[in-house]
C-alpha cells in the first residue's frame, strides 16, 4: 500500500538494451513536494530511468507504480508533467504557434467536443503565463531562441495541471543566465504551487539553490538522499573530480 | 471556355468532383506525412497500387478493389517490416515497392494485359471515370478525412513530439497504423486522378506550398487543401481547353502554385 503522499515508487528495477545492462536494481520514492535532481555521467541510465517510470520502457525486472497503481494501469496521465531531452531539438519548421504546442498536450487526451474553446484558450494562456511567454502566444515555436522553446515545453506540460513533472537535461544548449532565470522558475512552481519536480541534470552547481533531493545513478543508485548531504558524500567528490558531473555557480 | 460551360459536360463533372474530394484527402494526409518526414511511402505505396491494378486485371476483378486491397496489406507489410526486422523505413518501403512493381509487370505479362488499361493506370485517366469509382473515391476520401479530423490533435501532437505524446497517454502506434492504413487508400484513390507514377504529387506538393506561407497549423492545412483542389479545377479546365493530359496539367499547376509560394516566401524575410 502506497503512502498517501507517495507519487511514484520505483521498485527494483533492471532494465538492458540487448545484452547491455542499462540500469540495476534501482529503488526509491518520489513524495509530493519533493524537488529532486537526478544525476550520474553520460550513459548512466538517467534518460532511461524517466522513460520507466513514464511507461516508454518496459524494465526487464523490477516495477514501477504511480500514484498507488502499477505504471502500465495508470491512465491519469494529464498529472504528470514531462518535457523530454530533445526539446531543445525543436523542427524549425513546423507550422505551429505557440499557442498551438501548448494546447497539444490539453486536446490530445480529450474528444474533441469535450472542452469549448474559451476554455482551451483560457487553461493555454494560464500555463504560458506561468513561464511568462503569454506575449509570444501567436509566435511561430521555430522562430523563438532555445530558451523561450524550453518556456513553451514546460507550459506544455503545465497545461493539464500535473502534480508532477519530470524534466531531461531541459537546459542543454541554454546559456548560463536562461538557465538561472528557468530554475528561478522551476524554484517557484515547486515552492508556491506545490509541484513535485524530477528533473534529469549533470550539472549540480546551477541547481545548488532549488533542489531538496539528489538520486545519483551509476547504473545503480549510488546515492538517495538530501541535497546537502550528497554535497559532502564521497559519491560526490569521486564524480565532479572525474568530470562526470559539473558544477556551475551564480 | 468558361468553368461554367465545361461542367456542362457530365464526364468533367465527374471528374471535378473525384478529383476534388480525393485531392482535398491527399492534401490533409500530405501535410501530416510530409511533417513526420515520411513522404516517400506514398511514392512507395503507389508502386505497390501498380501489382494490385495488375492483379485485378490478372483474375478480372475490379482493378480499383484489387489496388486497394494489395495496397492495405502492403502497408502493413512496412510497419511489420519498420518494428520487428529492425529496418528503417525507407529499406522497408524500397523492399515492398520493388515487389509490387515486379509482381505487377509479371502479372500484367501473364494476363496478356500489358496495354491501355494498364498504362491509364500509370499516367492517370480522370476524365474517364465511371459513376462507380467517383462513389467509391468521394465516399473513401470523406471517410479519410473525417478520420483524420476526428483525432486532429492527437495526429498533431504525436507529429510535433512523439516522446511526449506518449508520455502523455497517446496512443501513437494506433496513430501510425490509421496513417498508414490512410495512407494506401489515398494512393489508390489518387492513381486514378493523376496515376501511379504522379501520386506521390497530390501527397507532397500541396502540403510543402501550404508549409511556405503558413504561420501555424491550420493555416497550414488550408493552405494546403486549397492548393490541392485549385490544382485540380484549374489542371481540369486547362487540359480541356489546351487538349492536355489531365493528370500532367494537374500536377504541374500545383508544381506552380508551390513555386509561387516559394518566392513569396523568400520575398517576405
Amino acid at each position: 500500500m502506497s503512502e498517501p503522499d507517495e507519487l511514484v515508487r520505483v521498485e527494483h528495477v533492471t532494465f538492458s538494451y540487448n545484452t547491455l545492462p542499462v540500469l540495476e536494481d534501482i529503488s526509491f520514492s518520489i513524495y509530493r513536494g519533493d524537488f529532486l535532481s537526478v544525476i550520474g555521467p553520460n550513459g548512466s541510465g538517467k534518460t532511461t530511468l524517466i522513460k520507466i517510470i513514464l511507461g516508454l520502457l518496459k524494465p526487464s525486472r523490477g516495477a514501477v507504480s504511480i500514484m498507488g497503481r502499477p505504471v502500465a494501469e495508470f491512465r491519469d496521465w494529464s498529472k504528470v508533467g514531462y518535457v523530454p531531452q530533445k526539446a531543445t531539438h525543436i523542427d524549425p519548421f513546423f507550422p505551429a504557434s505557440v499557442r498551438e504546442v501548448v494546447a497539444m498536450a490539453l486536446l490530445s487526451t480529450r474528444s474533441p467536443f469535450s472542452k469549448s474553446r474559451r476554455d482551451t484558450d483560457r487553461q493555454v494562456m494560464e500555463a504560458l503565463r506561468k513561464v511568462a511567454m503569454e506575449s509570444s502566444r501567436n509566435a511561430a515555436i521555430g522562430s523563438l531562441s532555445g530558451g523561450q522553446q524550453q518556456r513553451v515545453m514546460i507550459a506544455r506540460a503545465l497545461v493539464t495541471s500535473p502534480e508532477i513533472l519530470l524534466l531531461d537535461e531541459p537546459t542543454t544548449g541554454v546559456d548560463l543566465e536562461t538557465q538561472h532565470l528557468f530554475y528561478e522558475m522551476l524554484h517557484e512552481l515547486n515552492d508556491r504551487q506545490r509541484i513535485t519536480i524530477v528533473l534529469i541534470t549533470h550539472d549540480i552547481g546551477v541547481v545548488n539553490r532549488h533542489v531538496k533531493k539528489v538520486a545519483c545513478l551509476n547504473q545503480q543508485l549510488i546515492y538517495h538522499g538530501t541535497h546537502k548531504e550528497f554535497c559532502q558524500s564521497e559519491a560526490f567528490k569521486i564524480l565532479i573530480a572525474e568530470g562526470h558531473i559539473v558544477s556551475h555557480s551564480h | 471556355m468558361g468553368m461554367e460551360a465545361l461542367l456542362g459536360y457530365g464526364f468533367l463533372q465527374r471528374a471535378l468532383l473525384a478529383g476534388l474530394f480525393v485531392a482535398f484527402a491527399c492534401a490533409i494526409l500530405g501535410l501530416f506525412l510530409v511533417l513526420r518526414r515520411d513522404a516517400m511511402i506514398g511514392h512507395g505505396l503507389s508502386h505497390v497500387t501498380f501489382g494490385g491494378v495488375a492483379l485485378g486485371l490478372f483474375l478480372n476483378l475490379l482493378p480499383l478493389v484489387a489496388a486497394l486491397a494489395v495496397t492495405v496489406l502492403a502497408s502493413l507489410a512496412i510497419m511489420k517490416l519498420r518494428q520487428k526486422a529492425g529496418l528503417h523505413g525507407d529499406t522497408a518501403i524500397g523492399i515492398l515497392s520493388s515487389v509490387g512493381m515486379a509482381l505487377g509487370v509479371a502479372l500484367a505479362t501473364l494476363a496478356g494485359r500489358f496495354n491501355v488499361d494498364l498504362l491509364s493506370y500509370l499516367f492517370g485517366d480522370i476524365l474517364a471515370i465511371s459513376p462507380a469509382e467517383v462513389g467509391l473515391s468521394v465516399a473513401l476520401a470523406a471517410a479519410a478525412v473525417a478520420l483524420i479530423f476526428a483525432n486532429y490533435h492527437k495526429l498533431m501532437y504525436a507529429t510535433f513530439d512523439r516522446e511526449a505524446a506518449r508520455a502523455s497517454g497517446v496512443r501513437v502506434a494506433r496513430l501510425d497504423l490509421l496513417l498508414t492504413v490512410l495512407t494506401s487508400v489515398t494512393v489508390v484513390l489518387g492513381m486514378k486522378v493523376v496515376g501511379i507514377l504522379m501520386v506521390t504529387a497530390l501527397l507532397v506538393i500541396p502540403a510543402a506550398a501550404g508549409l511556405q506561407l503558413a504561420a501555424n497549423f491550420k493555416q497550414a492545412l488550408v493552405i494546403s487543401a486549397v492548393t490541392a483542389a485549385f490544382s485540380v479545377a484549374a489542371g481540369l479546365a486547362a487540359s480541356f481547353s489546351l487538349d492536355l493530359p489531365a493528370a500532367a496539367t494537374i500536377v504541374l499547376i500545383a508544381f506552380v502554385v508551390f513555386g509561387a509560394f516559394f518566392a513569396a516566401r523568400q520575398m517576405r524575410r
